[in-house]
């Protein structure tokens, strides 16, 4: 218990890590890659030192944020809903999730379940692209060099500012926003990929190359093995971007989900659902996350 | 005479050094034969190019000149039938015992089923006694424990020849001793040819039939060859009773010191 903890907190930093690392990692030939270890990060993080005083502060935390928000509601601005009327809106969808009155008017677990196949559906073909990607590049330095810069310029670009062109191009939302989705989760997976791959031990190599491994079975036996924590980080922060590019592009391009929703809302100008919608886009992400970290926990290894 | 199951002819190595980019010589035109079922180690000091003789032998280094032959053909990539046990025993991290030497196993008999294979797999962690940690990962196990999956990983594809390459190093003294016996009982079972590198003169002399002394670098050179006289089994007490033991040894001594020091 006390040992997911330090993991889950260390989340934001690991995400806000890979664009900037990537970059900076430019000049050299590797790529950076955020935390091949999640396990190691954990031990040596937070977690040793905090002991079991967080979950207090953090409760600490909590109440003090719901208490700002309850006084600026009723002192600095009383259109804006305070905590109390956001959960009553929020159990009025919650307590019944799966309606269906027709294409605009549906049941929140609906939406829910529309953005999250959205966004598997576009991960799983942007992961298993970057992926391949990742270990032909991870293994072949001269083409990492040659397409390291275009790689740089394309993971620069947010997703969303491709979606005109996109929507362009393929005349078609729904497809839009899944290639938005695909586009955001290619490039933190790739990066690590590379790296991970790049940065197998020579030792596990020179053992393939003894065995007289096929190239096949040295990928799935040796190399993605040795990368597997590398690419799982990689993964996992590609996921968090997905998830944070999937609102925008449902809102933009009136594709059912949550970030319809959410836009939505704003247009009927109901903000205590739009506070709903932001929350629940959180929960869900956090709870994505949670998979990925266990995920990362079972592929983990000490050398 | 019968051919030598392995030959190395002529074989020479240069790096450059990293900073003045000046080449210097590991070696250059080393020969050396081993016969079949011959247990052979190369002594020497650190650092004198055994690991790189080694591992030019395996394949998994190039040399700048000169010809391996196994079997009377040349080798010119790393094989099955050359197995290395590495100093820092190189095992997958991510794979347990079992896993580490299913993985040989399978690359070695692709056609095999899954039982023969297990069958394969579970004598050979029986065969360095394992069998209870047969699950454990390397990271759980002790220096000695790895260096055991290490010789029974080589040993398990029945290679014609293995090179180890100071497999004992890494290990606590009391627990290498263990692990020596183990490693000729193993060599008396199966049969199979081992070349060795170490630095370790006790150990040279308890295990090998034959010793080659080599020069410390740069330009190494395999500068004597010594036959082990004791008869086997062996063991370190019996050795160090006999007289001839010492003499030999500080032999040895004086040689690579000799030359230590020139
Ligand atoms: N990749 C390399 N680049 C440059 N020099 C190297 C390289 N590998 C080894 N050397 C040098 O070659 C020489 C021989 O190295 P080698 O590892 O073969 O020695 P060794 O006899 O195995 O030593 P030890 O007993 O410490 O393992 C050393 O001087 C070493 O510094
Ligand atoms: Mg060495």
């Amino acid at each position: 218990m006390s040992n997911s903890n330090p993991s889950t907190l260390s989340v934001p930093s690991a995400a806000a890590a890979p664009p900037s690392g990537g970059a900076a990692a430019g000049k050299r030939i590797v790529l950076k890659a955020v935390d091949s270890g999640p396990p190691r990060a954990a031990a040596g993080g937070l977690g040793q030192r905090v002991g079991g005083n967080w979950m207090v502060l953090s409760l600490f935390c909590l109440l003090l944020f719901l208490a700002l928000w309850q006084l600026y509601s009723t002192v600095g601005n009383e259109k804006f809903p305070g905590p109390v009327v956001v959960a009553e809106h929020a159990w009025y969808f919650l307590s019944d999730p799966f309606y269906d009155n027709g294409p605009n008017d549906q049941g929140i677990g609906f939406l829910v379940g529309f953005s999250l196949a959205r966004l598997a559906t576009g991960f799983l073909a942007g992961s298993v692209v970057a992926v391949v990607l990742g270990v032909i590049l991870g293994l072949n330095r001269t083409l990492f060099k040659a397409l390291n810069p275009y790689i740089q310029v394309l993971r620069a670009i947010s997703p969303i500012a491709w979606m005109p062109l996109l929507l362009y191009t393929v005349q078609n939302s729904g497809w839009t926003a899944l290639l938005v989705v695909f586009m955001a989760s290619m490039w933190p997976t790739l990066a690590n990929t590379a790296f991970g791959v790049n940065n197998i031990k020579k030792e596990y190599l020179n053992v393939a190359a003894i065995l007289q491994m096929p190239t096949m079975s040295k990928v799935f036996r040796v190399i993605l093995p040795g990368a597997g924590p590398a690419i799982v980080a990689g993964l996992r922060i590609s996921m968090g971007s997905a998830w944070v590019a999937i609102v925008p592009a449902e809102a933009l391009l009136g594709s059912l989900g949550l970030g319809y929703f959410v836009w939505n809302e704003w247009n009927n100008l109901d903000i205590a659902n739009v506070i709903f919608a932001i929350l629940l886009i959180g929960a869900v992400g956090v709870m994505l996350d949670m998979l990925f970290n266990r995920l990362a926990k079972s592929l983990a290894y000490t050398d | 005479m019968k051919m030598p199951l392995l030959k190395v002819e002529g074989v020479s190595k240069y790096f450059q050094d990293p900073r003045s980019k000046n080449e210097f010589c590991v070696f250059s035109d080393l020969s050396l034969s081993v016969k079949e079922k011959e247990f052979v180690a190369v002594l020497g000091h650190s650092g004198c190019g055994k690991s790189t003789l080694l591992n030019i032998i395996a394949g998994i280094e190039k040399s700048n000149g000169g010809v391996v032959f196994l079997d009377g053909r040349q080798t010119v990539k790393p094989g099955l039938d050359r197995m290395v046990v590495f100093q820092n025993f190189a095992l997958m991290p991510w794979l347990s015992v079992q896993g580490n030497i299913k993985l040989a196993v399978k690359a070695a008999y692709p056609e095999w089923d899954k039982a023969s294979i297990k069958q394969r797999v579970d004598k050979y962690v029986e065969m360095v006694n394992l069998t209870e940690a047969r699950n454990k990962k390397p990271a759980e196990l002790s220096g000695g424990m790895r260096q055991r999956v290490g010789l029974a990983r080589a040993f398990s594809v029945n290679p014609r020849i293995m090179l180890l390459d100071e497999p004992f190093a890494q290990i606590d003294a009391l627990t290498r001793g263990v692990i020596q016996q183990e490693l000729v009982r193993m060599w008396e079972e199966t049969g199979i040819t081992i070349f060795m590198v170490t630095h370790d003169v006790d150990e040279a002399i308890l295990l090998s039939d034959r010793v080659l002394l080599m020069t410390p670098g740069p330009g190494a050179t395999l500068a004597e060859e010594i036959t082990i006289p004791f008869a086997r089994p062996r063991t370190r007490d019996r050795l160090v009773e006999d007289p001839a033991f010492f003499k030999l040894r500080d032999r040895i001594v004086a040689f690579l010191g000799h030359r230590q020091a020139a």
